[in-house]
């Protein structure tokens, strides 16, 4: 079963800067973390994104398409990055939310419900 | 009259276990529910004149889960789980006698029930589903029973219950008892505490008598949790909270509906069997743990059940109980009963000089009022009493309290 685990965090919090020592210790936590999932098989995929002054949304209503600057929502707790991982189940998904070190951000857990085949047709993962 | 007993006896105490077992079987909660309400059905239809068989439980498994085989053997993608959970049927391709069905040891029967239990409250379903679940799967409860018994629509009740089991499929929520198992059984307490509480404060608005009893139900299923989780002394001391106030629930209100404060209470009537069953419970784990909120709520109640008269109160012990408590699950309503008590001690200043630092995250709780009213009054400042107590008389939405507080202002 595939979950995504969405990371959220405070963008007007600034995080560490390069050279400060908190921010290797970020990059290593980091790390660790993404070493562990990887060696464990449960990642599919992950990644961190820019953050959201570098967005740009694409509102879709009754077909028309507006080109619009920023997230899709002025939100103070912003997705930060993801990763994709394949468990047993729900608790074991939670297991890993609790250990990614999103420092004080949070990480919402969603099952993922369709993926496409090989053919590119989606499927229903249950 | 036998029959039904025997019927309501099979919903209530067997079928949870029934549901458990079949839930664990076949990975499939909705499943089990439905396997094990058909067979409930079945039983009400059959049992009147086929009479009541030797063994109830074992015939709600059997009956629930022939019922669990056929729905699976009617999906042809459920082949794979077929085969897991019954092998032997790969080949007879028909259940032939009841003897086939495997037989259940009474150790898979608690284990099965605990994940059920750690299911119903697991952290990503809300705690009104968790409640409406524990009572439905575990209590076996009907939905209409639970509606009617939380004031609720039934179809509102039903919808939770439906979206809790799809939730529990889509997402994948596990029947798996975790490593970490504390703050797990910590929800499962809460739930049903929340399940008491409802029962308790809601005693006497309806005259309803079809209407279960949630005090009993959330008294049986503590029970149930604490054969589940032998040693864990929070189980032991909400069941101990709930026998006590179970013990003089018929005393709080009088034959009018109308409220009776604890002092005024006829003791007498105070049910002394589950007072002495609750004092042997905490005698029993006293000091094995460090107390935690729940046992120190049983320690403070206790003090209330064994005195002989409002007088005999240890009002100094409840107060340092309170303390105890606001130290491991503080709390401004626990502030409210600390003050309350230290009050009863040392004189209404003591418990008004700490009411004053509540006021500001009690001001829209009516007990905040009522009880700065009660100590206005003892210190002689009736003019204060009086607007306190019309204060929370304007926040109670409870008739029987709004009564009470009609009496407390006319009487200052």
């Amino acid at each position: 079963m595939q979950y995504l685990l969405i990371i959220t965090q405070d963008e007007t919090i600034p995080g560490p800067q390069p050279g400060e020592p908190a921010f290797d210790a970020s990059i290593r936590a980091w790390g660790d973390f993404t070493r562990e999932i990887m060696q464990s098989g449960a990642l599919v995929s992950g990644a961190s994104l820019q953050p959201t002054s570098t967005a740009t949304t694409v509102r879709q209503v009754a077909g028309v398409n507006s080109i619009v600057d920023g997230p899709f929502a002025e939100t103070k707790e912003q997705f930060a990055g993801y990763y994709l991982i394949d468990v047993a189940d729900l608790d074991a998904a939670l297991e890993w939310a609790k250990k990614v070190p999103a420092g004080d951000g949070s990480i919402e857990v969603r099952p993922v419900s369709m993926m496409p085949d090989a053919a590119g047709n989606p499927q229903f993962v249950n | 009259m036998a029959v039904a007993d025997a019927l309501t006896r099979l919903a209530r105490e067997e079928s949870g276990q029934v549901l458990a077992l079949l839930a664990g079987r076949f990975g499939d909660v909705d499943l089990a529910d439905d396997c094990v309400q058909d067979a409930l059905v079945q039983a009400v239809e059959s049992w009147p004149a086929d009479g009541i068989p030797d063994n109830p439980a074992g015939w709600l498994y059997r009956v629930a889960y022939n019922r669990a085989i056929d729905r699976l053997r009617r999906t042809a993608s459920a082949d794979r789980r077929v085969r897991a959970a019954a092998p032997e049927l790969t080949d007879a391709g028909r259940l032939r006698r009841e003897e086939e069905v495997p037989i259940v040891e009474e150790t898979e029967v608690g284990d099965e029930q605990l994940r059920l239990m750690l299911l119903c409250c697991h952290p990503s379903l809300d705690q009104d589903t968790q409640v409406a679940l524990t009572l439905r799967l575990l209590g076996g409860l009907t939905t209409s029973e639970i509606a009617a018994a939380f004031l609720l629509p039934e179809p509102t009740l039903a919808q939770r219950i439906v979206r809790a089991k799809r939730n529990i499929r889509d997402a994948r929520i596990p029947l798996s008892i975790p490593a970490d198992l504390s703050p797990r059984v910590d929800a499962v307490l809460t739930v049903l505490y929340l399940v008491f509480n409802e029962g308790y404060l809601a005693r006497g608005e309806s005259q309803d008598a079809v209407r279960v009893s949630l005090v009993d139900e959330a008294v049986r299923l503590t029970g149930v949790a604490r054969s589940l989780l032998p040693g864990n002394a929070e189980v032991e001391g909400l069941l101990a909270l709930e026998l006590y106030h179970r013990a003089r629930l018929d005393t709080r209100l009088d034959g009018a509906g109308d409220i009776v404060q604890l002092a005024d209470q006829d003791r007498s009537r105070w049910d002394g069997a589950l007072i002495a069953e609750a004092n042997g419970i905490l005698m029993r784990v006293l000091g094995r743990d460090p107390a935690g909120p729940f046992q120190l709520q049983a320690l403070i109640a206790s003090q209330h059940a064994n005195a002989a008269t409002p007088a005999d109160t240890d009002w100094t012990l409840i107060a340092d109980l309170y303390v105890r408590l606001l130290e491991v699950a503080p709390s401004p309503v626990v502030a409210l009963n600390h003050a309350v008590a230290v009050a009863m001690a040392d004189g209404p200043r003591a418990g008004l000089a700490l009411l004053d630092g509540l006021g500001a995250a009690l001001a829209s709780y009516h007990l905040y009022h009522a009880s700065r009213g009660e100590m206005l009054a003892r210190a002689g400042d009736r003019d204060g009493a009086r607007a306190s107590f019309v204060t929370a008389r304007g926040l109670a939405v409870n008739p029987a309290e709004q009564r009470h507080l009609d009496r407390r202002i006319a009487g200052v």
